[in-house]
């Protein structure tokens, strides 16, 4: 089962990630000890010079991340005929208990690189570096999560043994099972579409706010209702989207809507979801420096414009799920 | 307009070649005028001018540009402000080979993000100026030694900065062209900028278009 | 924005200028990666074409199988077997099915001969598939004689030579009546070698076997699912192993990106410094590198995976055929049918671009961080 060159793959990436990471660990830690941006030092030039392939490494991981994730997933699909039982992505994913622990491994690295991302660039902007230190304090503590991520994929991969049976998405989905995922598919669908049209508005009035009027107090809200608001969605993907996409009332699988007999209608729905998300918590993830002098400017100027960018991706997501649903064939809701 | 308070520049800190360049300089240049830096090679001319460009850091002291702070900008911060305010041109012209003399001239603008179109016309007014028109499109490796220095200078003009700075410029010229750059510099000092030079030639030293002459040896200044 | 794209065009002006002024030493980074992309993407194409094959193969074949099992070994149906079974809900269809092996000494092969329903096949005649046709050079009306294991000599008349469309499935095919299959192979009356049901419902197909097992407890199903699964382990192995082997290309090939991307020549040094000096920072250059590796890693890739496209679906993928579709004296010649989709590329992307990447990402960095100041002097 290892021998599938997309495991492979995903595994090799996952690796080179962790090593670049412990390569740079102690730079990190160099900088974090001699730092001082008023000497003219050739150390201190040098570790100047060396923030940039910080930048740059973690940019990589970043992106690479996100591909993984989109591999990750895809894989997990095409895979899915190997189980019995297994129908897609989720049947995949639930062949051993490292599955879907491992996907969320992946999504988390990629929203905190993202944070990570978003304090860096504000760090830059200023004249003073004022957070080099706190910043590759952050960087050593991503390094045992990406490494705890590689080693639950690890576990994951090496325990897949095709035959096994395992759930579908049916199964799993289904109102009856005592999962959260159940929990959250098994709503009503009348209920479920309030919380998830309250959620949502509750997002993107948030970011609209701080986009308007940036400020510590929205800032963290806006963390906070990006977070709420990723749930939210992915509720409402699992609860009621994802019906009406198929056009079937009880497939709830959120992995089926990115494949090629639905159009693709996942994409559409997750990117501007997750690129939302990530920005609107590295919005957040600046906050607690603007009171930092050299970023009082600089923090709202920002942060409010990553705000923007959270309030478009919600307002697309929630535009584009309504639209999937008013144009669904299923009907669920009598009226 | 510049000043230097106690600059001190080190090479090889720590190791057993260590090499200090300057060894204490306080000097103040004025706005709009051309200074002349004169000494032997070794007594940190280069250095020193690359301090005051905005090329490198001190190892300790403080550089103040027009009333700011400079010494301990990080990298993007002077990069940011050498674009803007200063020119360089360099003693071995420093011209990329293979590249038009119309893109060597555009290139210190790239970062800038300004249109192509922009940048283009803008070198199309220095060659005017210059009398280089006829030779944008030439690559700078076939252009005469008159002729890429013109380049060279075209390329310093290209962002509009205060100062220019030119090391050692006549060295490869003969009598005629150096005139003919010091006629430049006077039109630089009549459009209000800054000049600041290197030079052994007499020619520029002692030339009326240069207000002031300041001497250096072993990194220290001799006469200010 | 505005001002960042074109920052970025003015970036890749650049780029481009500077690939071309350094021909000779690009060019053979180039190859190298557009061959190693190339190779890879046969590899993947292929073994996807084949699997994609596979899957329509087996969409006509019936969803159980069952066989009877005597001491573990796979014995024939007896006759009332059939009725034994009786209604399972699910289950459309089933037929006894006749089939066995037949070794041709003259070929030394193995050809499946599998009886039809006279409407398809009269007595006495039989049809062959293309692969046999091919080899032994039969034709419609020739005729052709097998000797059985019993001794005699039958003859039979081709009555038609199945479509090459499905040499895949029928390459060793010899389709004669029952009449003609139980005389030539002695085989027990009333005996089948094996029973087909057909269910309608996917999802019903283990519960339809399970009750065929425990109503049955000599026989054993075979599921459809079940080959298909099989098939797909077998092909995404022979994959992993081609990939394992070529491992050490793609290191090798890493090593030499590094190597191209380190090895900056003093004009190259030079020229960042200048760029440095005149008024571009780190960034910048590191932009401008990337760009660069960029550009490179398209052009690698789009000219390899066309190159593979062709390889595979216009040359049969000569190359690797041998290691991948098995061992076997009758091959059957078939189009592959061109399958490209969005995971193969996402793995390729990992396999070649993701290691390139990683390899130059420190190099350019080194470079990018030039001092300016070398220049002066």
């Amino acid at each position: 089962m290892l021998f599938q060159p997309a495991i492979i793959a995903l595994l090799m990436a996952a690796g080179v990630a962790v090593l670049m990471l412990l390569a740079a660990a102690p730079f990190a830690v160099q900088v974090i000890r001699h730092w001082d941006i008023h000497s003219g030092s050739e150390r201190q030039l040098a570790l100047e010079r060396r923030t940039y392939l910080f930048s740059t490494l973690l940019s990589f991981v970043m992106l690479a991340q996100l591909a993984a994730l989109l591999l990750f997933v895809f894989n997990a699909d095409r895979l899915s005929v190997m189980f019995v039982g297994a129908m897609c992505a989720v049947g995949t994913l639930n062949v051993n208990g490292y599955g879907f622990p491992s996907l969320i491994a992946q999504m988390a690295v990629f929203f905190l690189a993202a944070m990570w991302l978003a304090i860096n660039h504000v760090d830059t902007q200023a004249r003073d570096y004022p957070l080099v230190r706190i910043k590759y304090a952050l960087l050593l503590l991503l390094l045992p999560v990406l490494a705890i991520g590689f080693w639950l994929e690890f576990q994951y991969f090496s325990a897949l043994k095709a035959n096994v049976i395992t759930s579908c998405c049916g199964s799993m989905f289904s109102g009856e099972a005592k999962t959260i995922a159940a929990e959250a598919s098994g709503l009503e669908p009348l209920p479920a579409l309030w919380l998830f049209y309250t959620s949502m508005a509750a997002a993107i009035g948030v970011a609209l706010w701080h986009w308007r009027r940036a400020s510590r107090a929205s800032g963290y809200l806006l963390a906070l209702s990006s977070a709420g608001g990723f749930v939210a969605a992915i509720t409402g993907v699992l609860s009621f989207i994802s019906l009406y996409i198929y056009e079937h009332p009880h497939h709830h699988c959120p992995f089926c809507i990115l494949k090629p007999e639905y159009d693709y209608q996942g994409y559409w729905l997750y990117i501007p979801l997750f690129v939302a998300t990530a920005a609107g918590l590295g919005a957040g993830a600046t906050q607690p420096f603007a009171r930092v002098p050299s970023l009082a400017k600089i923090i709202p100027a920002i942060s409010s414009r990553l705000s923007g960018v959270t309030a478009a991706g919600y307002i697309l997501f929630t535009a584009l799920a309504t639209w999937f649903v008013l144009t669904s064939n299923l009907i669920l809701i009598e009226h | 307009m510049i000043e230097l308070s106690n600059i001190k520049k080190a090479f090889n800190q720590n190791q057993p070649n260590e090499y200090w360049a300057l060894h204490g300089i306080d000097l103040s240049i004025e706005a709009g005028k051309v200074t002349a830096f004169r000494g032997p090679s070794g007594s940190g001319k280069t250095t020193l001018l690359t301090i005051v460009g905005c090329l490198s850091r001190p190892t300790s002291g403080r550089v103040r540009f027009k009333g700011e702070d400079i010494s301990g900008l990080p990298e993007r911060f002077l990069t940011d402000i050498r674009r803007q305010s200063f020119g360089f041109v360099f003693q071995q012209f420093n011209l990329i080979k293979g590249l038009s003399a119309l893109e060597n001239v555009i290139l210190p603008a790239f970062p800038t993000g300004r249109p192509r179109s922009e940048l283009v016309a803008k070198a199309g007014d220095i060659f005017d100026q210059l009398k280089l028109g006829h030779r944008s499109a030439a690559k700078v490796e076939w252009l005469s030694g008159g002729e890429q220095q013109r380049v060279a200078i075209a390329r310093a003009l290209i962002n509009d900065p205060e100062v220019i700075i030119a090391d050692e410029p006549t060295a490869n010229l003969d009598t005629a062209l150096s005139k003919e750059f010091m006629a430049i510099l006077e039109g630089f000092t009549a459009a209000g900028k800054t000049v600041l030079l290197t030079s052994h030639d007499p020619l520029v030293v002692e030339s009326s278009a240069v207000h002031r002459v300041v001497g250096m040896r072993d990194g220290r200044l001799t006469e200010a | 924005m505005r001002i960042w794209l074109e920052k970025q065009r003015h970036l890749i002006d650049f780029t481009l200028a500077s690939l071309a002024r350094r021909k000779t030493k690009n060019i053979g980074l180039l190859l190298a990666y557009t061959l190693l992309v190339f190779v890879l993407a046969s590899l993947t194409l292929f073994t996807h074409a084949l699997r994609s094959e596979a899957t329509y193969v087996l969409a006509g074949s019936p969803e159980v199988i069952l066989q009877r099992m005597v001491a573990g070994r796979h014995d024939l149906i007896p006759p009332g077997y059939l009725d034994n079974i009786g209604r399972i809900r699910g289950v459309q269809k089933k037929e006894g099915r006749l089939w066995g092996y037949y070794y041709d000494p003259v070929l030394n092969a193995n050809y499946t001969f599998m009886a039809r329903p006279a409407d398809e096949v009269a007595d006495g005649h039989i049809m062959v598939g293309n692969a046999l046709a091919r080899e032994r050079g039969l034709d419609k009306h020739n005729t052709i004689s097998f000797r059985s294991y019993s001794g005699k000599l039958f003859t039979f008349e081709v009555s038609a030579v199945l479509s090459p469309d499905s040499e895949l499935l029928s390459a060793d095919l010899v389709l004669l009546s029952e009449n003609d299959f139980r005389s030539f192979f002695e085989y027990p009356a009333g005996h089948y070698t094996d029973i087909a049901l057909s269910v309608a419902n996917p999802q019903e197909v283990r519960t339809v076997a399970a009750k065929l097992a425990s109503a049955l407890p000599d026989s054993r199903p075979i599921l459809r699912e079940e080959v298909l699964r099989t098939y797909q382990s077998v092909f995404d192995w022979r994959e992993g192993i081609v990939l394992t082997v070529l491992a050490g290309a793609i290191l090798a090939f890493v090593i030499l990106a590094w190597e191209k991307a380190s090895g900056l020549s003093a004009e190259e040094k030079r020229e960042i410094g200048i760029l440095k000096a005149i008024g571009w920072e780190t960034g910048d250059v590191i932009r401008m590198k990337t760009w660069e590796g960029l550009l490179i890693s398209l052009t690698a890739f789009l000219l390899g995976f066309i190159a593979a496209y062709v390889h595979v679906f216009h040359f049969g993928a000569a190359i690797f055929e041998p290691v991948l579709k098995g061992w076997s004296v009758l091959y059957p010649k078939f189009r592959l049918v061109p399958t490209v989709d969005g995971l193969q590329i996402a793995t390729l992307f990992f396999f070649t671009v993701f290691p390139y990447t990683a390899a130059v990402l420190v190099p350019i960095w080194r470079a990018a961080i030039t001092d300016p100041d070398a220049v002066m002097r």
